[in-house]
């Protein structure tokens, strides 16, 4: 392969600030903004405008707020983006399962439009009929998309529309006296982990099943899990490993049988698009994560929405309200008996709706099944130029084509040079790049799951594959170079690492954590403040 | 500069690892060590020590190497630079397992920081017969066999691990297995392995063979989930057959008992009926209490369910007992490290065997259950 690694190297290097986290910059009193003072007639009804707000609800204390002039709050910001990689700044191929793909930003022009962000949720059903048609119509494109017969937006992330779908299979099953018995729902180890853990937040039992030496499980291990217990299946396909399993309708057969509904986790559907459909797989429902299939942001964990889809038989049962079009107007309808009721305020996050219509509008039935097409192009050509670097492998069905990602195994590079998938993580940063390797535990050993969507070039495949054969490389020659990395990027290694992100009383996701955890309640800190 | 030294502990093998190259499969036993070095076998012990010493050169003035004469790593530690204090005499090239277990034994003694070990699975035996759970130990992979998860995944792994401990960083120890393969049933194209017993390891899932899960406080996690459902579903007046491993130990942990970590302990309405029991033991248990429960989880990297380590329950006290009986716990982790190979069952009665035979329900947390495969051919 021709690659020069001196000069992807050479003129890279991430910002590196150093910056504070906002709490430790500015000084007490300093202020970025400074409002006007009351209207000294509102403040003499009102005193000083406490009035109105009960005296239990008054704060007592200030709150503990960064105190900050409004150039520093920009600098600051500022800086942290240019610490940080994204989608919109180098290719984004290495969060397979999580699928990163381009999000046009003309959407986020529509989803930024006063028209649709000055909206309240409680206006009157007739003063919003623009956005529910925008909903009704997505709903109705997502309906042709999975063949499903009703749909809901509710769901504020996909878990929480497998949290759905599991909601409503529980109300299938109690309808008709079921919901005592049927309490175990079987998934895949290679389905996505919130299709275990969604149903077992439900109360339900869970049994797994592991992938023979197709990457798949049998129908022998599935009929050995099926009982009068089975409430359903949750299930990818294909599952993390880009293989499609081509016995799924003899699997939703065989749970059908047993009197368990089916439930198809389409979250990324970037494979399947125009191509093939849950309703012909035979499954009761489906979801799917606006975030990775019709491109709107990831927003580093939500807002984001999960659409529920389902037959006829569950529509029942969807989260109230739904929308429905009676030939000259757009309600909402609060009149379902059935329904389990809501699964988060309100309708859905609107600027997600816009988003993903706009998105669907601009590329049409056969610009969706060409989205398909090109990403399972793109990933098995980047799976070719990946297979010729030494010392990996993508296990399960060697030579077999794969859908829409791969998880490869960097096990013959580690058990010949000693380096771990984590150091060639860390030594990806160098090369403006980084990965995910798998959920654990590591049932591929030493993972890298790379996705390359539609969105991205040959050449940009060809760069990116470049970059893995030189960092194999450098493990063999430079080990050195590949332990201590990165060496171009805003952080070093962490010391001590072990103990600071696998011991649960140490690590902190904020400040407010940092502080508990670290023995500085908030208070003493407010009082230090 | 008076800093105090942390002091490694550093025990080569040199007979490890002989037998591979020159196709013997193994290196237990002065013949076949003769034989080997015979037909040319050079050992590759000392080298393999010095790839995990260098990792510690950067830190090497904050070290001092306990070891053993010669070739058994005084050699390999002088040979970079190392300060070394040399302990015990060796007679060269006649080396054997007494003097690897008296090595063990001082440096444990001595109190270092870590025991490192160059060799296989026969040297890991040898630091188990020599200190047991009771000192930190970490095996450099030397050896020609390497079915016990005490040894890091390459010779570099095994430094880099003992150079977080020399600077202080916090490193998480757990109980591996040691696991042995009976070299000569191997030669005669018999895989017979058997648990051994323990060590005391550190944990770090990029460095040590089978431990995939994500740390070591959820692989202690994990063990206590299947724990807390096992004890949720235990019936009064059941008798409770616990097998050896650590899953099992923390089904007795939670029940408060203490549990033999290699033997096969009796419990009856949540209290210990008979500890280390043998097969005769249990038959009179059973002939007193029909309603019993087998519990037994896989050996790690093995999956031998029946027949390794827990040969006391017989294959008569499994048919007493009834296939319907018998509760298969493992973590996720253990299973993975099968590889998709399938668990293992070799009672000594191919009847028994057959009928263990199918798929089972392994419990691998609380409400969860994973299919799994279970075969009498390895």
């Amino acid at each position: 392969m021709k690659h020069n690694p001196e000069s992807l190297q050479r003129q890279y290097h991430q910002a590196r600030w150093n910056e504070p986290i906002i709490y430790e910059l500015g000084s007490p009193g300093e202020r970025g903004i400074l409002p006007p003072g009351t209207d000294p007639a509102i403040e003499a009804e009102t005193q000083k405008g406490e009035a109105p707000i009960p005296a239990s609800m008054r704060r007592e204390t200030l709150p503990h707020l960064p105190e900050i002039s409004q150039v520093e709050v920009l600098r600051h910001y500022l800086r942290l983006s240019q610490e940080t990689l994204g989608a919109g700044l180098i290719p984004d191929i290495g969060m397979a399962t999580s699928t990163v793909k381009y999000n046009p930003p003309v959407n986020e022009r529509l989803a930024a439009n006063p028209k649709l962000t000055a909206l309240h949720p409680l206006q009157p059903e007739e003063t919003v009929q623009g956005i529910l048609e925008i909903m009704y119509k997505l709903e109705q494109f997502l309906k042709e998309i999975s063949g499903m017969d009703k749909v809901s937006l509710q769901p504020r992330a996909g878990s929480q529309a497998i949290y759905a779908n599991i909601a409503m299979i529980r109300a299938y099953h109690a309808k008709r006296g079921e919901g005592q018995q049927r309490d175990e729902i079987i998934t895949t180890i290679f389905s996505h982990p919130s299709d275990a853990a969604a149903p077992r937040t439900a109360g339900f039992k869970i049994i797994t099943l592991f992938p023979e030496k197709n990457g798949y499980p049998s129908v022998q291990a599935l009929r050995a899990a099926v009982s009068e217990r089975t409430a359903g299946l949750f299930i990818t396909n294909p599952d993390d490993t880009g293989i499609f399993n081509p016995h799924i309708r003899e699997f939703v057969d065989i749970v059908h049988r047993a009197g368990g509904l089916c439930a198809y986790d389409q979250a990324n559907a970037n494979g399947l698009l125009g191509i093939a459909r849950a309703r012909e797989a035979g499954f009761d429902l489906c979801h799917f994560n606006l975030h990775k299939t019709f491109s709107t942001p990831h927003a580093s964990g939500g807002p984001a929405t999960g659409a529920s889809c389902v037959t006829h038989a569950l529509a029942p049962f969807l989260p109230v309200p739904t929308v429905e079009f009676d030939g000259q107007r757009y309600f909402l309808d609060y009149d379902r008996p059935d329904s389990i009721g809501k699964v988060g305020q309100f309708y859905g996050v609107a600027a997600n709706f816009v988003r993903a219509y706009a998105w669907i509008m601009a590329h049409g039935a056969r610009g969706l099944r060409e989205v398909a097409s090109i990403a399972v192009l793109n990933n098995n050509y980047l799976m070719k130029k990946i297979l010729e670097i030494p010392g990996v492998t993508a296990p399960y069905e060697p030579g077999t084509p794969r859908i829409e990602q791969v998880r490869y195994s960097w096990e013959a590079l580690a058990q010949e040079t000693g380096l771990d998938i984590e150091d060639l993580a860390r030594r990806a940063a160098d090369y403006k790049m980084h990965f995910f390797t798998s959920h654990h535990p590591f049932v591929v050993p030493h993972p890298a799951t790379l996705e390359p969507t539609e969105s991205y070039s040959k050449r940009d495949l060809d760069q990116y594959a470049a970059a893995w054969a030189s960092m194999a490389d450098e493990a063999r020659h430079q080990p050195d170079l590949v332990r201590e990395a990165p060496h171009h990027a805003p952080i070093h290694q962490m010391r001590d690492q072990e103990a600071y992100l696998t011991d649960p009383d140490k690590w902190a996701p904020t400040w407010r954590a940092y502080c508990k955890k670290h023995g500085q309640g908030v208070e003493s800190l407010e009082e230090m403040a | 500069m008076s800093r105090s030294r942390v002091r490694l502990g550093l025990i080569v093998n040199p007979m490890a690892g002989l037998g591979g190259r020159v196709g013997l499969k193994g290196s237990d036993g002065e013949m076949i060590q003769q034989k080997a070095i015979a037909l040319g076998a050079q050992s590759r012990a000392g080298e393999r020590a010095r790839e995990a010493l260098r990792a510690l050169l950067p830190i090497k003035d904050d070290i001092e190497i306990v070891t053993c004469p010669g070739s058994m790593g005084a050699e390999a530690a002088e040979s970079l630079g190392f300060s070394t204090q040399v302990i015990g005499r060796i007679e060269a090239g006649k080396t054997s397992a007494r003097d690897t277990k008296q090595a063990a034994q001082s440096m444990k003694e001595m109190g270092v920081a870590l025991i490192l070990f160059a060799g296989g699975d026969g040297t890991a035996r040898d630091i188990y017969d020599a200190v047991g759970l009771s000192a930190p130990v970490l095996g450099i992979p030397a050896g020609v066999k390497i079915h016990s998860p005490v040894y890091a995944i390459h010779p570099r792994a095994a430094g880099e691990l003992a150079a977080r401990l020399v600077r202080g960083e916090r490193v998480a120890f757990h109980e591996a297995e040691v696991i042995d393969l009976d070299e000569t049933a191997y030669r005669a194209g018999k895989v017979s392995t058997r648990l051994y017993g323990y060590l005391n390891v550190p944990f770090a899932s990029q460095f040590v063979q089978n431990a995939k899960s994500a740390s070591p406080a959820s692989e202690q996690e994990a063990a206590r989930e299947i724990a807390a459902f096992v004890v949720s579903q235990m019936q009064p007046g059941v008798v409770y057959i616990l097998g050896p491993g650590t899953t099992l130990r923390a089904v007795a942990d939670c029940l408060g008992l203490e549990k033999t970590l290699l033997g096969v302990d009796v419990v009856l309405d949540k209290a210990l009926l008979e500890r280390d029991v043998n097969e005769r033991q249990l038959l009179e248990i059973l002939a007193r209490h029909p309603k019993a429960k087998i519990i037994v989880t896989p050996i790690g990297g093995q999956g031998y369910l029946f027949g390794r380590g827990n040969q006391q329950i017989s294959p008569q006290v499994i048919r007493l007992v009834g296939r319907e009986n018998i509760l298969v716990v493992s973590t996720v982790n253990k299973l993975i490290t099968l590889g998709g190979r399938p668990l293992l069952v070799d009672t000594g009665e191919a009847e028994v065997d057959r009928s263990l035979q199918e798929f089972v329900k392994v419990i691998v947390g609380y409400n969860q259950r994973m299919i799994y495969e279970v075969s009498s051919f390895p």
